[in-house]
């Protein structure tokens, strides 16, 4: 795991005419991007706009067209992406003999973790998880985690392989408003720290006008994108999430706290 | 009093091959029968299981010497279909299971019940561990090989591709080809194992030991070695009770299992507190 003071600027991640297609459905279409390292990238949209699919597009996980580049800006040439991805919830049901030893050890090394315990990578593992301040535990049940600490660790994992770019989903389920900050904390962290460019899709727009670099509005492709400011002020942002209009069952009644928080909160930036 | 027992019973050369058999398959069983757990594909294994009828009953029908090997083809051909279905379609994948599992049954029922012979095969439900022979023994002794050495090349793939299947081909994990190849070695296993363990017995066998192991361990080293050792001390003691009892070897290692599992639940919930 390298450290650095301050990200280079001299890296950047291409995404050329990105497609998909799930028969005749488009779900992507044309979406451009381009990631400068170091910074943070937040993918808005509604729910069905295809942020997620994006995402495992750009891992490889769904057939897709278009490609994605990584470019060195000096010199032109191409370099070969790391990714590291930082899926939102893993299939751990409770129960079951998985510690964050056998996670990340599986993911990361060969050594089966059915047979084996190495020391050395025992140590490895515990030094990345450190940086999280979670070394603590190495040897815990991952289904008995907290939202926020398999976040950290599964953040610890990805940050092992020393990777370019960092893809992640925002935690919703088990991380309260202070685990939020602290996520998002970490994102800062991470980028100031790391030589990495983060693209990640987010759900609550506070947070990305907070700490947000560069904002994506997504719907089956990109509709603007910029600061959160510019996003937020245009005309596509208000099609989005302004005009939304709520079902009449929702607004006659008395029921106004029933809101769901993703409305209020999109109501509240027009 | 116990030993000469024990020797008394190795005496038999059919019990001697028996015995060889279940060292060989029992801890096999419990290794598999973690991922097996895992990744949720008891009902997958079980269908396979079902579809050794259908095997044989094609061999009977290409007038095959060796039933064995249309079996075991068949079975090969079966596991690869429902993964490829299960992968492409967007019904869930139990379902799919079943209806091909039924499908593939009936057909096999049909075929075999013509002509009523069908009390010929009813020894494949319960199975008969005593009438194996040293060359099916190998046969066992290479797939056991082969699995442990799989296991040591590719069992954190597996791993991975069982906890989170975009994060696993993000690290690029061949997860189509894990998944296709345990399917292979499962449906391979099973086919050579179902005569001496029975169709009705076999999915047992591989699930209880790991379950039971689950109420135990915390982590996949603990899974698999108690996974092993409940597989193993299952069909071992299975076999000597039932050379005493004059009962079906297959069904008394499975009765033993059970207990193995419900002890350890109950361990689990009362001692422990979970």
């Amino acid at each position: 795991m390298k450290k650095i003071i301050e990200p280079c600027g001299l890296h950047c991640i291409k995404v050329n005419h990105l497609g998909v297609r799930f028969g005749e459905q488009v779900i992507l279409e044309d979406v451009n991007l381009h990631i400068h390292c170091g910074s943070i990238n937040a993918i808005i949209g509604k729910n069905g706009a295809g942020k997620s699919t994006l995402i495992r597009a750009m891992l490889d996980d769904v057939p897709h067209e278009g490609q994605i580049e990584f470019r060195d800006q000096q010199n032109g040439r191409m370099q070969k992406l790391k990714i590291g991805y930082v899926p939102q919830s893993i299939n751990i049901e409770k129960n079951t003999p998985v510690s964050v030893y056998d996670l990340i050890a599986g993911y990361q090394y060969r050594t089966p973790v059915c047979f084996l315990k190495k020391k050395s990578i025992a140590k490895e593992i515990s030094e990345a998880l450190k940086v999280f301040e979670v070394e603590d535990l190495l040897d815990k049940q991952v289904c008995n985690l907290s939202g926020g600490q398999l976040q950290r660790v599964l953040l610890a994992m990805a940050i092992m392989d020393e990777p370019n770019l960092l893809m992640l989903d925002e935690p919703v389920s088990g991380v309260d408003q202070n685990g939020m900050e602290l996520f998002y904390r970490t994102m800062v962290y991470l980028k100031e720290n790391f030589d990495l460019s983060i693209i990640l899709i987010s759900h609550d727009l506070d947070y990305v006008a907070k700490y947000a670099d560069k904002v994506i509005l997504l719907d089956k492709s990109i509709l603007k994108e910029g600061t959160p400011k510019e996003v937020f002020a245009s005309e596509e942002f208000k099609t989005v999430f302004g005009a939304e209009e709520l079902p009449a069952y929702v607004t006659e009644k008395k029921c106004s706290q029933c809101k769901t928080a993703k409305t209020e909160r999109s109501q509240s930036w027009y | 009093m116990v030993l000469e027992g024990f020797t008394a019973f190795l005496e038999y050369g059919f019990m001697r091959n028996a015995f060889l058999a279940i060292l060989i398959i029992t801890p096999l069983f419990g290794m598999l029968g973690t991922m097996i757990v895992s990744r949720k594909m008891a009902f997958f294994s079980d269908a396979l299981g079902h579809s050794a009828l259908t095997g044989i009953a094609i061999g009977v029908i290409l007038g095959v010497t060796d039933t064995n090997v249309t079996m075991i083809v068949f079975g090969i051909a079966f596991a690869l279909l429902l993964n490829y279905i299960g992968s492409k379609s967007g019904i869930s994948t139990d379902t799919i299971i079943s209806v091909f599992s039924s499908c593939s049954v009936a057909i096999g029922l049909v075929i075999l019940s013509k002509g009523g012979n069908f009390s010929k095969y009813s020894s494949l439900l319960v199975g008969d561990i005593l009438s194996i022979t040293p060359k099916e023994i190998f046969y066992l002794l290479l797939i056991f090989v082969v699995s442990v050495l799989f296991y040591v090349l590719c069992f954190n793939y597996l791993h991975a591709a069982s906890i989170h299947r975009t994060l696993a081909i993000s690290r690029h994990v061949p997860v189509r080809l894990m998944e296709n190849i345990f399917a292979v070695m499962i449906a391979v296993i099973v086919m050579l194992s179902i005569k001496w363990v029975g169709i009705l017995i076999i999915n047992a066998l591989l699930i209880l030991p790991a379950a039971s192991s689950r109420n135990l361990a915390e982590n996949m080293r603990e899974y698999h070695f108690f996974s092993v050792l409940f597989s193993l001390f299952s069909g071992l003691v299975g076999l000597f009770v039932s050379y005493y009892t004059n009962v079906a070897t297959g069904p008394v290692i499975v009765i033993i299992a059970s207990i193995l599992y419900f002890a350890t639940y109950l361990y689990a919930r009362v001692l422990r507190g979970e």
